[in-house]
């Protein structure tokens, strides 16, 4: 199953976090081991989370959310199972390739040729069957959330390619490959994952409400934004290429806090300005503090983006904090409610441990703030620092590590969550085989027993 | 948007508009990049291929990730005009009376020129001889090109040789991490391109420059804290192969200070990766003057002064006001 790898993957990228993360503790700590050194452990640590957690986990609310909206049967399940362990594969390969070295250098993007076309190849098999599946639909209308998933269907695979031919490929030579570096993050992680959480949001707030989603027209409005300027961003002010790119991504940038005010005007007026509503679900909760997590984070990119702000912020810790507020706070944060939403309805089982669930939620909560606030914080104090030549660099890079160590207890609080997180699952599956066994067991029991009545 | 192929026409014009802005776009400015000539001299062309050493070490430095701790962006927050002394000329005392006339220049003034130290030194002072020993030197920085423009002739109307200088500034030039500003050019032959986004080590954009000795950095990623007292960089051993000293100690074994030297009768000894990862750290100087990010280099100016007003007219039309 689709979120049971994501969980597990999820707890292999809080391991490398926090061995990247310990490094500012000690840095000679397993320094001597070149497949633990900083340098790749950061990598393998995002690249499992992002394809490791993120992507399979939100194709897999893909297929579902559409075949529930859809009023269809998910069409090939066995073939979307094949696509699953097919990726899978490719990234456990890619993973390792990072830590034996076969990194390509582009950051989001390090997987190793071989690594990435088995990510390829298993995405195309399970979001063809996506795309079968919404073919095959019985409620012609379209629900906000499939604009939204439907784009995400085949915004991956466009990027992927195109990033992975150009730069793997050779082809490209120069400051070009940064920039399309830049581009393919950019739009997997703002693009892809916007759109993919914002279908959840569209569809789990107005559901677990049991209200109307307040407007179309806003959430219309949402996606036409963020598709047509989220993937432009993400061009630092003082990078090395002609200045028309860093100001277009200035603007594009601006233009994200409408996206961002027009999705929480929506949701807000859906639960009709009552957002403690949210609480009163754990998945709800979720929802709640990824839309946070999701307001902040645009309104930061925005006000980073600001040509002045960039500069002092543009090398620090801060970035760091941003990326991490959208792809765990936002996303991840979703898609646990996601998740906690739908395996219990795909297993006809509740949850073993209820009371997990909750301890996840306040756990991640407090970890992403934990790891957060102080990065964003000593990111800001590393950048002005760094605007004064005065004060030597060591200094500046001692400085932040107080910073750094604190975040270190918000990832150990993340990764505790994560291990509840794949608790549950576990237990949940453990629960929904033994179920099956125990019924199979007992029609063949009953067999046997009728078959000796008869005798 | 109730139909599926409607759906899947938005995304895909969504896309394809961003596509052709960063990616084809990009591709037919930045794709297409050349060699360029220097500032310096025409002859000279900017970037060279890396040597194979150098090319080989730029893959280590990709494998090992070192571009998660280190940039190689160096920013310029804007240009100032250094007014430079060259020849003194043989009217030295109108000179004098010349330099500490512009000396006088209320700096808040719009064409402010402000003195650099020689001469707020030599303001007190009447004589202000000294002024004039061991030229050519800065004297005096203006950040108006009129301003500069008219000083000069000031100057040079005493006798004297003056010209202007194009400094380029900003923090992270004060800091020593570079002469100018980074540009595409810097990144033509490297494969992949490694800009870096964080600034956890210092940029290493122009280390070579500041780290010429490949001792220093063979030294440096054996164990950072002997080199740089302080340094939060992790040590890169598995670079290195501690063995016994054979018959003779290897001319390439590292010379260790006490708390890090292998106990007696070993020796380290750099792995090729070691030696490649250095070499291709000491190719590392983005520091030719190009027109894109003009600076006037102090031997090039000399030698050739006929040269250094031509990058001062690039400049005005070329360089970025606040990069």
């Amino acid at each position: 199953m689709l979120f049971f790898s994501a969980a597990v993957w999820l707890l292999v990228a809080s391991a490398f976090g926090l061995i990247a993360s310990i490094k500012f503790h000690a840095p000679g700590f397993l320094a001597d081991c070149a497949g633990l050194t900083y340098g790749r452990v950061r990598p393998a640590a995002v690249n499992s989370m992002l394809y490791g957690f993120c992507l399979p986990s939100g194709l897999g609310i893909t297929l579902w959310v559409l075949a529930r909206l859809g009023c269809a049967r998910l069409a090939a399940p066995w073939m979307v199972a094949v696509g699953a362990a097919c990726w899978n594969l490719g990234v456990a390969l890619g993973i390792l390739g990072i830590l034996r070295g076969s990194t390509t250098g582009y950051e989001n993007l390090e997987m190793p040729a071989y690594a990435a076309s088995l990510i390829f190849f298993g995405y195309l098999m399970m979001a063809f069957w996506g795309v079968v599946t919404f073919h095959q639909r019985r409620e012609r209308r379209l629900y906000v959330s499939q604009w939204f998933l439907f784009a995400a269907l085949f915004w991956f695979p466009w990027i992927y390619s195109t990033a992975n031919l150009l730069l793997q490929g050779g082809q490209v030579r120069g400051m070009a490959q940064a920039v399309i570096a830049w581009w393919y993050s950019e739009n997997l992680v703002v693009v892809w994952l916007g759109l993919v959480g914002l279908a959840v949001i569209f569809y789990l707030v107005p559901k677990l409400t049991g209200r109307e989603l307040h407007s179309r027209y806003l959430a219309l409005l949402a996606f036409w934004l963020l598709i047509l300027f989220g993937g432009s961003g993400g061009i630092p002010a003082t990078a090395p290429v002609p200045a028309w790119m860093p100001a277009l991504s200035f603007v594009t940038a601006l233009l994200g806090v409408v996206t961002v005010v027009a999705v929480f005007l929506n949701v807000f007026r859906t639960t009709n300005g009552k957002c403690v509503m949210l609480m009163s679900n754990p998945s709800l909760r979720f929802l709640g503090a990824g839309l946070v997590a999701f307001v902040i984070g645009g309104l930061a990119s925005a006000v980073v983006a600001w040509p002045f702000i960039n500069r002092l912020t543009q090398f620090t810790w801060f970035s760091i904090a941003k990326g991490f507020l959208t792809s765990y706070g936002f996303f991840a944060m979703v898609t646990f409610g996601a998740v906690y939403h739908i395996v219990p309805q795909l297993m006809a089982q509740e949850f073993p441990f209820p009371r997990l669930v909750r301890a996840h939620f306040f756990l991640a909560v407090a970890g992403v703030l934990l790891f957060v606030l102080p990065l964003a914080i000593g990111g800001i104090v590393q950048g002005v620092r760094l605007q004064n030549a005065d004060i030597p660099f060591t200094d500046i890079a001692k400085g932040t590590l107080p910073f750094l160590r604190v975040s270190t207890m918000g990832d150990l609080l993340v990764a505790v969550g994560h291990v509840l997180f794949l608790a549950n699952l576990g237990g949940l599956a453990f629960q929904f085989y033994r179920a099956r066994a125990v019924s199979a067991w007992a029609a063949a029991t009953a067999e046997t027993k009728v078959a000796e009545a008869v005798s | 948007m109730n139909y599926g192929p409607l759906l899947f026409l938005a995304a895909f014009f969504a896309l394809a508009s961003s596509w052709s802005g960063f990616v084809l776009t990009t591709q037919l400015q930045l794709g297409r990049l050349q060699q360029t000539n220097t500032v310096a001299s025409p002859a000279v062309t900017y970037p060279v291929a890396r040597p194979g050493l150098a090319g080989q070490g730029l893959q280590v430095y990709r494998a090992n990730g070192c571009a998660y701790c280190h940039s190689q962006q160096v920013g310029q927050t804007g240009t100032l005009l250094d007014i430079e002394l060259t020849e003194a000329g043989t009217n030295q005392a109108a000179t004098i009376a010349a330099l500490l006339k512009l000396a006088e220049t209320p700096a808040d003034e719009p064409s402010g020129l402000s003195p650099l130290p020689p001469l707020a030194a030599a303001k007190g002072n009447a004589s202000g001889a000294a002024l004039l020993n061991g030229l050519p030197k800065s004297l005096l920085r203006s950040s108006n090109r009129p301003a500069a423009n008219a000083a000069v002739k000031a100057l040079n109307a005493t006798s004297a040789k003056a010209q202007i200088c194009i400094v380029p500034v900003g923090p992270d030039l004060a800091r020593g991490w570079g002469r100018r500003r980074s540009v595409a050019e810097d990144f033509l032959y490297d494969s992949p391109v490694m800009p870096g986004s964080q600034r956890v080590g210092p940029d290493l954009a122009d280390v070579g420059t500041r780290e010429p000795a490949l001792s220093w950095h063979l030294l440096h990623l054996y164990a950072p804290q002997a080199q740089v007292r302080g340094s939060t960089m992790p040590p890169y051993r598995f670079l290195f192969e501690r063995r016994k000293i054979g018959l003779q100690p290897s001319p390439d074994a590292l010379v260790l200070p006490a708390d890090a030297a292998p106990p007696a009768g070993y020796e380290v000894v750099p792995r090729h990766a070691a030696k490649a990862l250095a070499s291709y750290l000491t190719s590392l100087r983005a520091e030719a003057p190009l027109y894109v990010a003009p600076l006037t280099v102090a031997a090039a100016a000399a030698g050739t002064p006929t040269n250094a007003p031509t990058a001062s007219e690039a400049t005005s039309t070329n360089a970025p006001p606040t990069r």
